[in-house]
């Protein structure tokens, strides 16, 4: 009954968002042009990493928080009791250790490739992140990683660092003018800072939200 | 009908299911894969809708960016919470007391 | 370096980042950020009240290539109200969990931290992110209850506050399509009456989704629970603060992009509104918990703030009527949290018909109680009778003689459960259990709930200095 309401509800909202998409006159203001005319002094090459870096930092920054706060939600959460926890039972598989062996190694040279890729193609600090914890994913699954439990003072400095340095470099350029405001001669140097403790600390976030769990 | 608009409209019906996945499943799990599913349906109107014209336009692809990681962040943090109230109940469930 | 604006976003990130690192050290990190960050506030307020709005272009861009922050009058009210309720929450919150939540001190950073960046933001995309800071974080705040119970609510809540944000999100992808920008100063002189259906689309669905995160009614189902089951000083920054910021941003974006299409829709938020009002009284008055009671009454108050919609007009009645509510409420209701987490942790016990006879053991808590019962109920001359006289005043002015009615109800139901419980606490004999009370409560307890409540009365007083702040309204 509400079931069945709810789904006729859901479809004609569907049509409606449709309909609503056909006769769609353009857009007044073209922001992609604002985007190439200040490509320039935006420190780097590709318009999304400048995009997501520089001209709308604030909301990169504000997101690396929300990553973090998830992590701290989990840490909190995640029952104390199940200390050393057995490994995954697929474990003791030679040929998956050894895979795993060969595989993670390439995986960081993809990631800190990728890092500096994203000055100039698609590319950037998540995208390294993302690999990086995949890394630590794998080597969990296959054995060679164990779980981690309630981290100490240098993990949880490496979780937030990334956070602390986007912060810090925040806070510094202040004192030149605006928030977030990178002069165009550092601009390029910092944004590579920031990206880079950024794909670590991401990659060891990403990494804890499963390891902290298994 | 451009590529974008095509995209867009696919966009609007994951939403919908999405939405209506939240509220009718009982099972967390699938909530939670609901959930992502509605938010992979706003991403892709947000660079449909925007990329209609067939201009490509990086201020909406920094933002999907920006919504993929939120996301990623909500459903840890929705799993986590499933993973404990599993651990305490047993179930995967909600008790029932006024649900939406 | 002197910029306000800036501070009161960065400085509870650090803080709160370093309650992570350091969780030992997390109690004094907030208090005193938060004590610089209200200094901050009132300073910002200040300067918005002599020179009116304060804007600050993010990367030094400007919209809309870039972010702006900008703080009016009802910014910087707001902004002060939440660092000043959120100063003496944390000093309860030391003693209260006395080290045994150390997570609760990076949360509640990361919470105030997406709060401040809410108010300042004018950007719809940036707001979501806010959004999404401040919902995870007061998800997670709520999950430290630890049991099942608040587990299960925390869920709930989860769900609900993802729902909200993806229609509120959807909502944004709309107007990018529409316009190509999301920022609030370059779309208020786009969007018209004649906007295209997407536009219409786009602003039921930001309405839609803040109105779920509000708990406004039909879409209260998650807070009570929620209010209910969590640990005193998380309710009391939920239902006093966190609320406030997702109805914050209805009104910013009523006021600014769509104040053309609002006038069509004004009657749906005052019918919920009503509605609120008479459910939440009614189902607070038949609560058996104490915290749920005070969940419910909630529900109940955000009502009054739904029904300025219809009223909003030149001449500013009802927006001070709505500042002035929050502030009231917001100061009222946490006061009222910190006094029921008082009684909860020295009976042992959480049900209202335990709450017999405390009274001459925990005098200062329950006059807390009282105080705050004052404010809600709008009595004379507390910030509450201010708010519910200027929105009386408002509804006049409009001949709306049935949200008089609707709102002298309210007031008379609101006093039926606030006695319920002051009735149980002052006039009842202990019953056969004679040590109800278990041990004396920590001073700070007492003494932060009574400061709040205090206030709640007194900015009745000085009320006409709130109401020319908002007068710097953008």
């Amino acid at each position: 009954m509400i079931r069945s309401a709810v789904v006729i509800l859901a479809a004609l909202f569907a049509a409606a968002l449709i309909v609503a998409f056909l006769d769609l006159p353009p857009a007044e203001i073209d922001l992609p042009a604002a985007v190439t005319a200040n490509m320039a002094i935006s420190g780097v090459d590709h318009p999304v990493t400048a995009v997501l870096l520089n001209f709308r930092g604030y909301d990169t920054l504000l997101e690396i928080g929300v990553l973090l706060l998830a992590l701290i939600v989990v840490l909190a959460v995640a029952p104390r009791e199940e200390v050393a926890a057995p490994l995954v039972a697929s474990a003791a598989d030679p040929v998956l250790q050894t895979l795993a062996r060969i595989a993670v190694p390439l995986m960081l040279l993809a990631a800190v490739y990728l890092l500096w890729a994203g000055a100039h193609q698609t590319g950037g600090a998540f995208q390294a992140g993302a690999v990086l914890a995949a890394a630590a994913v794998l080597l969990h699954l296959a054995g060679l990683l164990p779980g981690w439990s309630a981290p100490g003072l240098s993990l949880r400095g490496g979780l937030a660092a990334g956070f602390l340095v986007f912060l810090a470099v925040a806070a510094a350029l202040l004192t030149e003018g605006a928030l977030l405001q990178y002069p165009p001669a550092w601009a390029g140097a910092l944004i590579l800072l920031v990206e880079a403790t950024l794909a670590v600390s991401l990659g060891l976030i990403l990494a804890g939200l499963f390891l902290f769990l298994s | 009908m451009s590529t974008g608009l095509i995209f867009a409209c696919g966009g609007a019906i994951l939403f919908v299911m999405g939405v209506a996945g939240v509220i009718l499943h009982d099972h967390l799990l699938r909530r939670i894969l609901a959930f992502n599913l509605m938010g992979s349906g706003v991403f892709l109107v947000l660079i449909g809708l925007a990329q209609r014209g067939g201009v490509p336009d990086p201020v909406p692809q920094a933002m999907v960016l920006t919504g993929i990681v939120v996301a990623v962040a909500a459903t840890a943090l929705a799993l986590t919470l499933a993973r404990r109230l599993f651990a305490l109940t047993g179930g995967y469930t909600l008790p029932k007391d006024g649900d939406e | 370096m002197s910029d306000p604006l800036v501070w009161l976003i960065l400085l509870p990130l650090f803080w709160a980042t370093g309650a992570f690192l350091f969780p030992t050290r997390g109690a004094w990190l907030a208090i005193g950020g938060t004590a610089v960050q209200l200094w901050l506030a009132l300073a910002l307020a200040a300067k918005v009240g002599a020179g009116g709005t304060a804007t600050h272009a993010v990367g030094g861009w400007g919209a809309p290539l870039g972010i702006d922050l900008a703080a009016d009058g009802l910014a910087a009210l707001l902004l002060v109200l939440a660092q000043f309720v959120a100063l003496p929450l944390f000093l309860y919150a030391r003693d209260y969990f006395a080290g045994k939540a150390p997570a609760f001190w990076p949360l509640a950073g990361f919470l105030l931290a997406g709060m401040n960046v809410l108010f300042l933001s004018a950007d719809l995309f940036n707001l979501y992110v806010a959004l999404e800071l401040v919902g995870l974080a007061a998800v997670g705040l709520v999950a430290l209850g630890g049991g099942a119970g608040p587990l299960a609510a925390a869920l709930r809540y989860l769900f609900a506050t993802l729902v909200g944000s993806g229609l509120y999100l959807l909502g944004v992808a709309l107007v990018y399509g529409t316009y190509g920008t999301v920022a609030l100063a370059t779309l208020t002189p786009l969007v018209t009456a004649d906007a295209p259906r997407a536009v219409w689309l786009a602003a039921g669905l930001l309405l839609v989704g803040l109105m779920i995160k509000t708990a406004l009614f039909p879409f209260h189902y998650w807070l009570p629970p929620a209010h209910g089951g969590a640990p005193a000083p998380v309710s009391a920054l939920l239902s006093a603060l966190v609320v406030k910021a997702s109805f914050y941003l209805i009104l910013r974006l009523w006021l600014g992009p769509f104040a053309p299409l609002a006038v069509a829709a004004a009657w749906l938020p005052a019918l919920l509104g009503g509605a609120a009002i008479l459910w939440g009284s009614w189902r607070a008055i038949r609560a058996e918990r104490l915290k749920e009671l005070v969940a419910w009454s909630t529900v109940a108050q955000l009502g009054y703030l739904f029904l300025i919609f219809p009223l909003l007009g030149a001449d500013g009645l009802a927006l001070h009527a709505g500042g002035m509510q929050v502030v009231a409420h917001g100061l009222a209701k946490a006061a009222m949290f910190a006094a029921a987490g008082v009684v909860i942790q020295v009976t042992g016990r959480d049900a209202v018909a335990d709450v017999a006879g405390v009274a001459s053991r925990l005098p200062v808590t329950l006059f807390a109680f009282g105080l705050a019962g004052v404010t809600l109920m709008g009595l004379p001359p507390s910030g509450g009778f201010l708010a519910k006289w200027l929105l009386i005043d408002a509804a006049l002015a409009h001949g709306r003689w049935d949200m008089v009615i609707l709102i002298l109800v309210g007031g008379l139901l609101t006093a039926i459960y606030v006695f319920r419980v002051l009735r149980q606490a002052f006039l009842l004999p202990p019953s056969s259990e004679r040590r109800r009370v278990k041990h004396r409560p920590v001073a700070i307890l007492e003494w932060t709930a009574f400061a709040l409540a205090a206030a709640s009365v007194l900015v009745g007083l000085r009320g006409m200095e709130i109401v020319r702040l908002l007068g710097a309204v953008a």
